[in-house]
């Protein structure tokens, strides 16, 4: 009886309390089609490390003194990033502007409505890659500017191959296991692991996943958007991971390895074979001691099961938050950034892949980037990860099944059942 | 009202008033104490009571699960009830909830009884009288005072395929990869970084008992064993279960070693707040709070079984002095 009064306010402050949080029932729609007023913006994307981007900016605050970009800086990983992002967004806030969204983010950022529809016609998309293109756009219409792209490629060691009689490097799968046997059967390499593809759990899993899938002719998800990985082709994809740790090609290691972890190993002059992202060949090509096999390598689209494989896309597109001010600033800032002679510049600066077709056969990168040619090869041709509205649990799913798989916890068949079956439930049609 | 206040047990009996008289400063206190305490109480509604509150009733809606026509997420939230609820417990989730309720089980068990002996046993050592005494004890407070983040990454290193663990054991064993191993390597990790924090409190709880009592069981000829579970441990034991009791609240909540160490998502070492932490990053808000809520439940069933089965009682002192002065007064 002491305590009712006590007990009274508590439970009537809870309550005041819950009902303010409940009360953003009001929605703001995304306010798509019109991009008005001008001011200042931000630009939001993860670490800028060659600094490049700040010179960038620079360079169109110089030009726009009443207009300037501040770059908000995002933690490394992915994950932390979109974290981020999200939280913006469910928090309407407008302190992000242009955001730098991972190519597989799209689609669920736009069917949120945390993005501004970009319009069409005042951005030119034509002198893009089209694969690139595809990654800005849901459901056919355009939420984010491609400014810079990335595939999947075959790192391998062209002394070693030499030495094995080997001129040309493999482009199917069959190639690439005799190739291996024939260099570990010279006496050099002998301790060299034959083939490495990022299958830790993570990201890089399901990319890896896609890539093999793809390349063997199967999809996760049909054109329609229904799951179709019970598949022969998905199924041939899946044993030629399972196969290549079954057969002790692919070290069993690689199940801890992230890609940095797979970087380390093909520096140390230990693997033949690396499937990897171009950020690697200036690294593995250091002339400074920490790459043991610079010089001694070169790229190639990545193989698959009768001819080159379908390699994974990756990169970030430019995309305007739906909860920001001066949308019409935005627009033309993005226009800026991503114009053929900023592309190069960044380019050259950052060896990020460029969107813009024509660098792909500018002398100037070629010369510093001598796998370009193949790069563009492998954009062609690549695919993009599932584009889903929950691609946190999609991604979760494939992640799952394809690890529990080639650890041999589960038998290829089950899994594949089983991610057809969940992949049911998070299909969003 | 009226009738209550007349059916009042105290209502104008001679004995009952004059108990209420007796009583009156009493009630006093207790108003004075109330009326003290409540910005306290104010306070603790605000940073405890509401987000409970609230994350319970987050639990009861969905929200931005389906699309409309132009592939839009439908917007505003929907009360379910308790399907938040049913779905970990039925459904095809249910696998992942009772095999992270194992894991969370498993590691408060393994990790607390392996921390209980180690630290007991620094502590012991801690509160010997020997050369560098110092030394020892800051060299053991070392894994308490680094960052869990930090020395889960740390391990990591450890644990790598090529790292120093199986360059000790002369095996390669995976032990980031997901399986047992993965297990140990987190109960590995945990256990170094917190049974220091069980021999800092049983030292201080060593340190209040006198030496006399100790050397008069020596002078009656007690083992240097009979000493320790006859002397030591009881005397100790206070001070040891409410460390006991802090560990295991909080490791029933741990996230971020085998998170940084193992990965998320992996089944062997997932924990309820993985769980919950992978559908509040997934955009299911009101099945994350679902998943805390059940988590926050079961850690104050265990808290109140542990205080009543083994009595390790923070407030009982004050309790006590409180309820012999209510007695005196009778």
């Amino acid at each position: 009886m002491r305590r009712t009064p006590l007990v009274g306010l508590f439970a009537g402050l809870a309550l005041a309390l819950t009902a303010c949080g409940s009360g953003d029932g009001g929605s703001t729609t995304a306010a798509d089609g019109e991009l008005t007023g001008r001011g200042p913006i931000t630009l939001v994307s993860g670490k800028d490390r060659s600094g490049n981007m700040q010179k960038m900016v620079a360079g169109w605050n110089a030009a726009h003194p009443k207009e300037p970009v501040r770059i908000i800086e995002l933690p490394d990983e992915p994950n932390d990033q979109r974290q981020q992002l999200i939280q913006n967004a469910t928090t309407k806030s407008d302190a992000y502007t242009v955001l730098s969204l991972d190519v597989v983010w799209t689609a669920e950022f736009a069917a949120n409505r945390w993005l501004t529809e970009l319009p069409k016609d005042k951005l030119d998309t034509s002198k893009l890659l089209p694969a690139t293109v595809k990654t800005g756009e849901y459901r056919g219409r355009l939420f984010a500017m491609p400014v810079n792209s990335d595939a999947g490629l075959l790192y391998y060691r062209t002394d070693l191959l030499k030495k094995a009689g080997i001129d040309e490097p493999p482009t199917t799968w069959a190639q690439m296991w005799e190739a291996c046997d024939k260099v570990r059967a010279l006496p050099e390499g002998e301790d060299v692991d034959c083939y490495l593809t990022e299958v830790g759990k993570t990201e890089g899993l399901t990319v890896s996943a896609a890539e093999a899938v793809n390349s063997a002719g199967g999809v996760f998800f049909d054109a329609s958007g229904k799951p179709a990985v019970n598949t022969p082709q998905a199924r041939a994809g899946m044993d030629f991971l399972v196969g290549a740790i079954k057969d002790g090609r692919m070290p069993r290691a690689a199940l801890t390895l992230d890609g940095e972890g797979g970087r380390r190993h093909f520096q140390s002059g230990k693997l033949l074979f690396h499937r990897q992202w171009p950020y690697q060949y200036e690294l593995a090509n250091a002339d400074d001691g920490s790459s043991k096999v610079a010089g001694k390598f070169a790229v190639a689209p990545i193989p698959g099961p009768n001819g080159p494989g379908a390699a994974n896309l990756g990169g970030h597109n430019y995309a305007i938050s739906a909860f920001a001010k001066n949308k019409a600033t935005a627009l033309d800032f993005i226009k800026y950034m991503t114009d053929p002679a900023q592309q190069k510049a960044d380019s050259l600066a950052t060896s990020k892949a460029p969107t813009v077709a024509a660098l792909y056969d500018d002398p100037e990168l070629i010369e510093k980037y001598p796998y370009l040619p193949a790069l563009k090869e492998a954009i062609q041709k690549a695919q993009s990860r599932p584009v889903v509205v929950r691609y946190g649990d999609v991604t979760a799913a494939i992640q799952s099944a394809f690890y529990d798989a080639l650890g041999g916890k589960t038998p290829p068949d089950r899994a594949l059942t089983d991610l057809q079956s969940k992949l049911a439930g998070l299909a969003t049609p | 009202m009226a009738t209550t206040v007349e059916n009042r047990p105290d209502a104008r009996t001679p004995a009952a008033a004059a108990s209420r008289r007796h009583r009156s400063p009493e009630r006093r206190d207790r108003r004075l104490a109330a009326l003290l305490l409540s910005p306290t109480m104010l306070v603790l509604a605000l940073v405890v009571g509401y987000p409970v509150l609230a994350g319970f009733r987050e639990s009861l809606f969905t929200r931005g699960q389906e699309l409309d026509a132009d592939g839009f997420v439908i917007e505003g939230e929907r009360f379910v009830g308790l399907d938040n609820y049913t779905a970990i417990f039925t459904g095809d989730r249910a696998d992942a909830f009772w095999n992270a309720f194992f894991n969370t089980t498993f590691f408060t068990f393994t990790t607390v009884l392996l921390e209980t002996a180690i630290g007991v046993a620094m502590a012991l050592i801690m509160h010997q009288a020997f050369r560098g005494r110092a030394i020892v004890r800051a060299g053991i407070l070392v894994p308490w005072a680094i960052p869990t983040a930090i020395s889960g990454l740390l391990w990591r290193w450890i644990f790598q395929h090529d790292g120093a663990a199986n360059a000790v054991l002369r095996q390669e064993i995976l032990w980031t990869a997901d399986g047992f191993a993965a297990k140990g390597a987190v109960i590995i990790a945990e256990v170094w970084k917190t049974s220091p924090f069980i021999g800092l409190l049983v030292l201080a709880g060593l340190q209040l008992i006198p030496r006399e009592v100790h050397e008069a069981a020596r002078v009656d000829g007690a083992s240097a064993w009979q000493r320790f579970w006859q002397i030591t441990l009881p005397l100790v034991k206070p001070a040891l279960l409410v460390a006991v009791l802090f560990r295991m609240l909080d490791v029933l909540r741990m996230f971020d070693l085998p998170a940084v160490l193992i990965g998320v998502n992996k089944d062997s070492v997932e924990t309820l707040t993985m769980i919950s932490w992978f559908e509040a990053s997934n955009l299911r808000y009101g099945s994350a709070a679902a998943y805390a809520t059940v988590l926050f439940a079961y850690i104050a069933v265990l808290a109140y079984l542990f205080v009543r089965l083994l009595g390790a009682d923070i407030i009982g002192e004050a309790r006590q002095a409180v309820g012999k002065r209510g007695r005196a007064r009778a």
